[in-house]
């Protein structure tokens, strides 16, 4: 760590970020490692960091622990595996008695904080009462995005400079004594400068900065994230975590002279006894190794089972009389179970799961859209634009959001007028409720019946600088991208469906996170619409014909959304397929809503207050009231269960239970020897897949900090993040009723492929390999030609052996639904579903 | 009728009492009781007042039950029914049935789902005490229900630091509204000689006929009641709890804090309004806090970026409107506004997390880039320091702070010299010396049998004092509150011709409470060391049941009506004397700051973020 006897502000800015949350506002929630900061570190090094700095709960607890295993969800032998691992074969049976002893969790005892808490003990004066508060209130002021009917006066300069601007030209202000007030306007007042007045010492200024900012990481992570991508807010701001740590400084400088006068040091003058350093190197405890073991344990207990599952003989379904439909869909954890129900219906057809943004890389504005929109996984920087054109008028308006509610006069005419209104609509909102105006639904994102501008015309034709559609080369990329990765080469069948995904809440702060992570948080519809029109092109088909993918003149793609939340499908351009095609069509909506209404069904066991055991139409119903309930704050469970990502062959998975855990790639080692379209795939699962896998791991072990809490009290800020209360900091991470149900295990990818195909495609981007070698992901491989599988460890393939000894086969999948609304183990399917 | 209004009340009562029975893990029970309670209730309600409508809207009056009567005293429960009653009671229950139904999906699996509901019946029962209440003591039965089920409420989430904050804040507000209300059934005790029922109130003539002969006790009274309605309905100079209040579950937000609770000063403006419609001054006063609270309230509004402060600055701005209307006779527009109002914003609230969907896809389709406004300079520093003090909510808070709460606690702070060893020389002797006295009081000149009452409840005031700002010792502060009760029981039985039953009375709930919380601090201080009230240290995390039996302790110490404390309260206060201003001014303090002592010691014994570690604990300003 950098030797801190000089103070480097660029250091400490640089470091600052690393560490903040990096969450952006709330309309562009894409998930991502909660502690990406320490990925730098082995999985269980870096927890046990992020644990002694930052005070962070990074494990279940002891006692879950051993009710888990009590329960038998960790195996006994495993666990004694782990141990040999860990720590060596002759401490098994030492360690299995210490896991077991009683009592003894983790104190929670953190570095931060510990320097700055020296102004309470000192001066019996609560210094963060009094700056927060004003610190909350001109951040939110100036970053609002539209809450406020009387904006923030000053919002084309710097926060720094509009605060000054604002101190000189009006007869109130923020800042209460001279000293500070001098230095709020001097511009070539430095942080080193302030913190010389605060701290002293200045060994101490990058730890006391830290403490500061580390006491609302939720508003300083936002501005760090602003600062990073100030087009992330629709009405731009020039903020930076500069401008913030000089105002705090000040205002604490200010607050500090207000209350003592000349009465006050600076911190390090008075200090008994220096706390410790920050980044100072720690001891591992024992207590950190029981933590490991028993993580360790508990998730190879589950992943056993999955590869037993995995490499059990099943009896899967043969499309004797050709193929009837395919289907692409998301690699989307919540996707799994509905592919179950349409292959059980219609034996003959074929899935396949790929990034839900199906190659479009692109930025999307809808028609009468102020502003384009990013479609593609967030990392990605699009060069083209898609266009909506579409005669739908604008959306509706709702007299409830309406600002003159709270001007005086207005107010008072409308409280006497609408307020009786409000209570009708109250009421038939509890008793029926029904999609309105306050609703995010997805399948607004794009009109069903606009056109969208595909197919770029002219090369000059620019907004902004991007390129609007797309040219015929490059769609033949993206196309034969999708199509190669998947293993859809030959044999396609007449009608080959695109489905992205989306989601439909109301009254949800939260709503982005529940859209398609690989289209930055949107739903899916126009990418899905985007690839058929482009896979339907005549000179992309013959391009692709070039390229050795033939498909048929007759065979046509058809791009549709499903609603995760409400268990629904729509298609879009259906009219411009054949009347043959059409009738076809026709068949296989049959299906697909029979299979939409099974879905429901087996979604609701998660849902206490929806009794699973009624007919699958009946619960669908149900199911569906819950995306427009303004009392619902569960419209669906999204991606609490997901735990695995399986990189292969459908029929690896197929009639296998993986109880909507696993996110699905479709891949086939056979036309891609060399590994190079899984080198893509991994670059996209690694992190979109770990990432969100993470922040449901972090957001459940501890809701506190690194959660959101409870949403009930949630209150929204400025439109870009929500608080508690009034006076609260924000709070990234997901809320509780997101991750309630979430077991707390690390991404497993299974990949079927050979194990030095793997190894050296893994080596080949530096991020992606990070993932793998520091173990913040699981790998396995399974060989496609030996059926042998190997477990990536400390950077090579070892040979795997499971322990499990097989595992169930059930037949009545329905009743097993019905039984519980626990997680399900991991069995095969002896008969067909329905 | 009469059977129903009492129906009315004891609904709610059977609701609640129901709930607690309940075990925590049946939710379907517990908001089945709830639901069906709120909703028997609603219906009840609109029946009833639907056939009073079509018999000619009369006006009913029922004396229920004396609680206790000496000579010239009598306390008793008195419901009273008329159309100001019947919209507000027709708003609650629609309201409530609502947020019930809606509470049950919404705090499904919630950790406190059972408090919530058990909270709710609580608070939903004092709603009813208070709007048919038909004497100032029922009303101050019901009153004391609604701040402490408010308290609960804003503090639902108690194992953080701002909820629990911000619910001493609001409670040490309405603490300020109990004192006015306190001095008006005393001045009102005086002024009539008897415990006045509303429907007094009405007679034109006996309310002129008394004003005229004590026109400034009149005025007082007035005022008083009028600091009760300010402080409950978050006027100014104290509208900067009710935002603060946005503490708990979106729900109960909507119902309590922007629309039924905060509505209640306007009621209780309501209800007295015959007893001051004839003082001009009085009216002229109330007119000009509404219109002060409007705008300044309606400015902070307006720049207010978080949703549900904006929400109730917007309530409290139509509310100060409602003060106006009231105070110029408006009775029937004041009414309707208040319905609109209540409805609006609790629905605004309820849908407050929509928002961000609605607005940002407003801001995505509409957006225009703001054009800078150009100001002369004088014109755009006014603007900007409009601006700035608006955002800052007009500095009340710390107004509020600084001129109330910050002298009680230099106050106190002064008091540094007494500690376990000075009270047991000083005060024991002295109370006993006190009590000698009393049994040869007739011996004693009469100069000094007068001022020693005043001593004695300086004394006690001094205890209390000393409670509120101490830090470390917590079975100490809680026994200074008990000696302060002796020292007024002392004091007042010195005053005046006292009833050993009285004393009996008051000192019995005291005792029994004081009791039972010193063996809950006992038990606690053998597991727990460390015990100071630096910090706050969250036990209810491990100890529940300790936890609420010394709530329950500390409300029997304050005089709520758990015990008969309460009455003995009232008793006390009428034997004080019009012309006894500081002795009155004593055992009124001693009463407000007992109750913030005791407030503050259960909440950072037993609530705010958990000292110990071994578990997640959410961060300071979260």
């Amino acid at each position: 760590m950098h030797d801190s006897k000089g103070f480097d502000e660029h250091h400490l800015l640089h470091n600052l970020k690393h560490y903040l949350p990096a969450q952006a506002p709330l309309k562009d929630f894409v998930h991502h490692n909660t502690l990406h900061e320490f990925q730098d570190q082995k999985f269980h090094d870096g927890l046990a960091m992020a644990s002694k700095m930052l005070g962070y709960k990074v494990y279940l607890s002891l006692n879950e622990y051993r009710n888990l295993y009590n329960a038998g969800k960790i195996n006994p032998e495993i666990l004694k595996q782990t141990i040999s691992r860990i720590k060596g074969p002759d401490q098994v049976e030492g360690y299995l008695k210490k896991l077991f002893q009683p009592g003894h969790n983790q104190q929670l005892q953190k570095r931060i904080g510990a320097l700055r808490a020296h102004w309470k003990d000192q001066y019996h004066f609560d210094l963060n009462g009094r700056v927060h508060v004003n610190v909350f209130r001109i951040l939110n002021s100036y970053l609002d995005q539209g809450v406020a009917l009387w904006p923030f006066p000053i919002h084309h300069m710097t926060l720094l400079e509009a605060i000054r601007h604002l101190e000189k030209n009006s007869f109130s202000g923020f800042f209460r004594t001279d000293r500070a007030r001098v230095l709020l306007h001097d511009q070539k007042t430095t942080i080193k400068e302030l913190l010389k007045i605060l701290v002293g010492e200045e060994s101490l200024f990058e730890q006391y900065v830290f403490d500061q900012q580390f006491e609302h990481p939720g508003w300083s992570g936002l501005v760090a994230v602003i600062e990073e991508q100030p087009q992330t807010l629709l009405d731009q701001r020039k903020i930076s975590l500069h401008d913030l740590i000089l105002l705090e400084l000040m205002l604490e400088i200010d607050t500090m002279d207000h209350r003592f006068g000349a009465n006050w040091k600076p911190l390090a003058h008075t200090l008994k006894q220096r706390p410790t350093a920050l980044f100072s190197d720690f001891e591992k405890t024992e207590l950190d190794d029981l933590y490991a073991i028993w993580q360790e344990a508990y998730e190879w207990s589950y992943y056993d089972d999955v590869i037993k599952g995995l490499l059990t003989e099943r009896e899967l379904p043969d499309a004797k009389n050709g193929i009837s439909f395919q289907a692409f869909f998301c690699i989307d954890d919540r996707e799994i179970s509905l592919r179950e129900y349409i292959e059980n219906l219609d034996p003959n057809c074929q899935t396949f799961g790929t990034p839900g943004h199906f190659a479009i890389d692109t930025y999307y504005q809808p028609q009468h859209g102020k502003f384009h929109t990013k479609i593609c996984p967030l990392p990605v920087t699009p060069k083209h634009l898609i266009c909506e054109e579409s005669d739908q008028g604008k959306h509706k308006k709702d007299v409830h959001f309406n600002k003159r509610a709270h001007n005086l006069f207005s107010g008072w005419i409308i409280a006497q007028t609408v307020g009786f209104w409000s209570a009708f609509k109250l009421f038939i909102n509890v008793f029926k409720p029904s999609i309105s105006p306050a609703s995010a639904s997805s399948f607004r994102h794009m009109d069903q019946f606009s056109s969208l501008t595909v197919v770029n015309a002219d090369p000059k034709n620019k907004i902004d600088g991007l390129q609007v559609g797309y040219s015929v080369p490059e769609m033949i990329d993206r196309v034969e991208t999708v199509l190669k990765s998947t293993g859809l080469v030959t044999n396609f069948a007449p009608l080959i469906y695109v489905i992205g995904h989306g989601a439909s809440s109301t009254n949800n702060t939260h709503f982005a996170a529940y859209d398609c992570g690989a289209c930055s948080g949107r739903p899916g519809s126009v990418n899905a619409r985007v690839f058929s029109i482009m896979a339907n092109h005549p000179d992309v088909r013959s391009g692709l014909a070039a390229r050795g993918i033939s498909i048929p003149e007759k065979s046509k793609f058809l791009g549709g959304l499903h609603d995760t939340t409400c268990d629904d499908f729509h298609f879009y351009d259906v009219e411009h397929l054949s009347t043959e095609l059409q009738s076809i069509h026709e068949k296989n909506t049959v299906v697909f809503s029979r299979a939409l209404n099974l879905n429901a069904k087996e979604r609701s066991r998660r849902f206490d207050l929806v009794n699973t055991k009624r007919d699958a139409a009946d619960v669908h119903k149900r199911v569906r009231l819950r995306s427009v309930s303004l009392f619902e704050p569960r419209p669906e469970y999204n991606h609490a269960t997901n735990t695995l990502c399986v990189i292969g062959r459908r029929e690896l998975t197929q009639k296998l239970c993986l109880d909507r855990r696993s996110f699905l790639n479709s891949y086939d080692p056979t036309i891609d020897p060399e590994g190079r379209y899984l080198l893509g795939i991994l670059n996209a699962a690694a992190p979109v897949c770990g990432g969100i896998n993470l922040e449901y791991y972090f957001s459940r072990v501890d809701n506190h900090k690194l959660g959101a809490g409870s949403k009930l009290p949630h209150n929204v800020m400025g439109l870009i993040g929500v608080a508690n209360g009034i006076e609260g900091d924000l709070r990234p991470g997901l809320p509780q009723q997101m991750i309630e149900i979430h077991d707390p295990l690390r991404l497993l990818i299974v990949v079927e492929q050979k194990p030095e195909v793997v190894l050296k495609t893994i080596r080949l981007v530096a991020a992606t390999y990070e993932w793998f070698k520091h173990e913040w992901i699981h790998l396995v491989v399974i060989d496609p030609e030996t059926g042998r599988v190997f477990r990536f460890l400390d950077e090579k393939f070892e040979p795997y052996q499971t322990v499990s000894s097989g595992i169930a086969s059930v037949s009545d999948y329905a009743a097993m639904i019905e039984s519980t609304a626990e997680n399900l183990p991991v069995f095969t399917l002896k008969n067909q579903l329905v | 009728m009469n059977l129903f209004i009492a129906l009315l009340v004891l609904i709610p009562l059977s609701g609640f009492l129901l709930s607690l029975l309940i075990p925590k893990k049946n939710e379907n029970a517990i908001s089945g009781v709830s639901f069906g309670s709120v909703g028997i209730h609603f219906l009840v309600s609109a029946g009833f007042v639907g056939v009073w409508l079509f018999s000619g809207m009369e006006t009913f009056n029922l004396k229920e039950f004396v609680i206790y009567s000496t000579d010239g005293y009598e306390f008793f429960i008195d419901l009273y029914f008329d159309r100001i009653t019947a919209v507000y009671l027709l708003v609650g229950s629609l309201l409530t049935f609502l947020i019930t139904v809606y509470s049950r999906y919404y705090m499904h699996r919630e950790e406190g789902y059972k408090r919530f509901f058990n909270t709710l019946l609580f608070f939903y029962l004092g709603y009813n005490i208070t709007i048919f209440s038909g004497n100032f003591e029922t009303l101050f039965l019901g009153w004391e229900i609604l701040g402490v089920s408010s308290f609960l409420l804003i503090a639902f989430y108690r194992d953080r630091y701002l909820p629990v904050k911000n619910a001493m804040k609001v409670f040490s507000v309405y603490r300020i509204g109990d004192i006015g209300l306190i001095l008006t059934m005393w001045l009102s005790h005086h002024l009539w000689h008897e415990n006045i029922t509303f429907l007094q109130l009405n007679n034109e003539v006996s309310v002129s006929h008394h004003l005229h002969e004590h026109a400034w006790i009149g005025l007082f009274a007035s005022l008083l009641i009028l600091l009760a309605a300010v402080a409950k309905s978050a006027q100014f100079p104290f509208s900067f709890w009710l935002p603060r209040a946005m503490e708990g579950p979106t729900p109960s937000s909507a119902i309590f804090y922007s629309s039924l609770s905060v509505h209640i000063g306007a009621f209780i403006l309501l209800r007295t309004f015959p007893f001051w419609e004839h003082q001009p001054v009085v009216r002229v006063i109330v007119i000009a806090i509404g219109l002060v609270t409007a705008v300044l309230a309606s400015f902070s509004a307006r720049v207010q970026s978080s949703v549900k402060a904006q929400v109730a600055y917007s309530s409290v701005s139509q509310i100060g409107i409602i003060f106006i209307e009231i105070a110029c006779g408006l009775e029937v527009l004041a009414l309707i506004h208040f319905a609109g109002n209540a409805f609006l914003r609790s629905y605004q609230l309820l849908v407050s997390p929509s928002v961000v969907t609605y607005l940002i896809r407003e801001q995505f389709y509409n957006f225009k880039p703001r054009e800078e406004i150009r100001l002369s300079g004088f014109r755009q520093k006014m603007a900007n320091t409009l601006y700035l003090m608006s955002l800052k909510e007009w500095g009340l808070d710390s107004l509020v702070f600084y001129y109330l709460w910050a002298p009680v606690k230099r106050a106190g702070n002064m008091l540094g010299f007494i500690n376990q060893k000075v009270a047991l020389i000083i005060f024991v002797p002295l109370f006993t010396t006190g009590c000698v006295l009393l049994i040869f009081q007739d011996e004693i000149p009469a100069d000094l049998r007068h001022t020693l009452p005043v001593v004695f409840a300086f004394t006690g005031l001094i205890l209390s004092l000393k409670s509120f700002v101490k830090r470390h010792d917590v079975r100490f502060s809680w026994l200074l509150i008990f000696q302060n009760h002796l020292w007024i029981a002392l004091a007042i039985t010195f005053n005046a011709e006292f009833d050993y039953l009285d004393m009996v009375l008051y000192l019995s709930g005291v005792i029994f409470s004081g009791i039972v919380g010193f063996f809950v601090l006992r038990w606690l201080g053998r597991r727990e060391t460390n015990m100071d009230l630096n910090r706050f240290q969250g036990h209810s995390y491990e100890y529940k049941k300790p936890a609420l039996l010394f709530l329950l302790s500390c409300l029997g110490m304050a005089g709520f009506p758990i015990t008969p404390a309460f009455v003995g309260e009232d008793l006390i206060f009428s034997h004080i004397e019009v012309n006894q201003v500081l002795l009155l001014l004593f055992v009124a303090l001693s009463f407000v700051i007992n109750g913030l002592a005791l407030i503050r010691l259960y909440a950072r014994i037993f609530m705010g973020p958990h000292i110990k570690t071994d578990h997640p604990i959410a961060g300071r300003s979260t």
